[in-house]
């Protein structure tokens, strides 16, 4: 069968849009896309869009009432943080069985504000009763296994945070453009131990959106740009004695990365750069085993030797990730995705990896799924 | 045994339980109760359709859960939602047979220099930090401490 690609792919400067709907941000994000691909929304034979937030109000119809009622099929996509890549991997689905040529795939979100996670309603609060099941302490607690494991430090975790934020300096479409000193990193409000402030993702509002188009319609709109697609892999979290009292994050990941590399049939070893679901700084250092950039145990050490800021082995989050860049949920996955796009097109500006040729995508949403995407340059 | 002794019923305006999983003996001491997949010994404090480690549908077994365990991870939450005092120790806990909750940990100091992953814990009951439902009704809670404390 043959690789489906991206044509055109782009993303809103992430932020706050308080007076802006969910039609009005996706569709933006869409008509940039389409642009991108040269396109136009007669062209698009098929619209899956995701949103978590936005998830009742039809946001995919709404985007298609900002761009275009053409009456095609409309699918809403919500899979936690992982919606942006469910609703991509859903475009990539139809154009791979050979159901449509050019299929649009759109995240957009309006995030509420403040701390999320709180876990199910019930009689009382089970709160700072039973833990806590704030998304800061539930990935504290999965750093704290690891540390348990490992040894990795409260420094070590910082250093996360210290990385991203420096490479959102050179993003222009990152929330924060800031740099956060180890100190500034460490000495911040503490949240749940060890994720201080600066170490938990912005929560911000946002979309971005992709072309996906099968070979046939790449070949005809010009290779030049074209991304191919060589692997797109969702799991949900295997059966695991502890989960879902503790959300398992890592076999999710494993497994998803797995099926990644067995489609594409390469290895870590064969990718240039990475974006993946740094939500908290803990959470950055599991994946990085999970993902088989190293061997376990040993993801401390990468963070302490630099091999995964621009400039070293296997750069991560060059974008700033979500820790700056900033996570709205549901455009969050196809937001990672242009980040490897402008790499692989060598227009990535002040944070290029040079060279790159391949990159993975990744993104987690708690309950819980996981997406990996493999992306390469045609 | 003796039908005349002191054993007696729940009644409706006793504590209820915060959790499902805590139930009350006759005498109205409460424990934990994990249940165990007929099929291939899987435990849980819930019972799923099917099991969820291994698709059969054969049902569940119900124990009575160790009261003792080891601190698996752990997190001091310094903020939290409005209303909720700080900082509390969030503890996820592995029971000797099996079972993992999640509560919180008491009776220590919340600092990464007290807490150890691997220590010893227990499991005890109390009211649940004067919660209340909507009609009044209070909470019995687990929470884990330090097995040497007070030992
Ligand atoms: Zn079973």
């Amino acid at each position: 069968m043959a690789d489906a690609y991206i044509a055109g792919i782009d993303m809103l400067k992430f932020g706050r849009y308080p007076d802006r709907s969910f039609g009005e941000l996706g569709g933006e994000a869409a008509l940039l896309a389409l642009d991108d691909a040269g396109l136009g929304v007669r062209d698009v034979q098929a619209l899956y869009c995701g949103s978590v937030f936005g998830s009742f109000e039809m946001p995919g119809q709404n985007v298609m009432r900002q761009i275009g009622q053409t009456g095609i099929p409309v699918t809403n996509v919500s899979n936690a943080c992982a919606t942006g890549a469910a609703a991509f991997r859903e475009a990539w689905i139809a154009v791979k069985a050979g159901i449509c040529d050019v299929a649009l795939a759109v995240g957009v979100e309006k995030m509420p504000r403040g701390m999320l996670g709180g876990g199910e309603e019930t009689a009382i609060s089970h709160e700072g009763l039973f833990g806590s099941a704030s998304m800061p302490c539930v990935f504290a607690e999965s750093g704290m296994e690891h540390a348990a494991k490992y040894g990795t430090t409260f420094e070590q975790f910082a250093k996360v945070s210290v990385k991203n934020h420096h490479h959102s300096t050179m993003n222009p479409k990152a929330m924060y453009q800031k740099e956060t000193p180890l100190e500034e990193v460490m000495g911040a409000e503490m949240i749940a131990y060890p994720n201080t402030k600066l170490m938990c993702s912005v929560n911000v509002d946002g979309a971005a959106a992709a072309v996906v188009v099968s070979e046939k319609k790449a070949k005809e709109l010009g290779l030049d740009r074209a991304i191919r697609v060589r692997a797109s892999a969702l799991a949900s979290d295997p059966w695991n004695p502890r989960n879902p009292t503790m959300w398992d994050v890592n076999s999710v990941t494993q497994l998803a990365a797995k099926q990644a590399y067995e489609q594409a049939g390469l290895g870590a070893d064969d990718i240039d750069l990475i974006e993946l679901h740094d939500c908290f700084a803990t959470a950055e250092l599991l994946h990085y085993e999970n993902l088989g950039l190293c061997a376990e145990g040993e993801a401390g050490r990468m963070i302490d030797d630099d091999e995964t800021a621009l400039g070293g082995r296997i750069p991560v989050n060059v974008s700033g990730g979500l820790l700056s860049k900033g996570h709205p949920l549901g455009a969050t996955g196809i937001a990672n995705m242009y980040e490897v796009a402008l790499h692989l097109r060598g227009e990535a500006g002040a944070r290029q990896v040079e060279n790159a040729k391949r990159g993975l995508t990744h993104v987690v949403g708690l309950g819980t799924a996981c997406a990996v995407h493999i992306l390469e340059k045609a | 045994m003796n039908k005349t002794s002191k054993t007696k019923e729940r009644m409706s305006t006793d504590p209820k339980p915060a959790q499902k999983f805590i139930k009350f003996e006759t005498g109205g001491r409460p424990y934990i109760e994990g249940k165990r997949c007929r099929s291939c010994a899987a435990v849980m404090t819930s019972e799923p359709l099917a099991c969820p480690a291994c698709g059969a549908r054969e049902g569940y077994d119900s124990f009575r859960a160790a009261e003792t365990g080891v601190l698996h991870a752990y997190s001091i939450v310094a903020r939290s939602y409005p209303g909720v005092a700080t900082p509390f120790v969030s503890a996820i806990v592995d029971l000797d047979d099996g079972l993992t909750l999640k509560g919180n940990l008491i009776n220590i100091p919340p600092t990464p220099e007290t807490i150890t992953p691997g220590m010893k814990l227990r499991v005890t009951f109390d009211d649940a930090l004067g919660r209340t439902d909507k009609e009044g009704g209070s909470y019995i809670a687990y929470f884990f401490e330090p097995a040497e404390q007070g030992a």
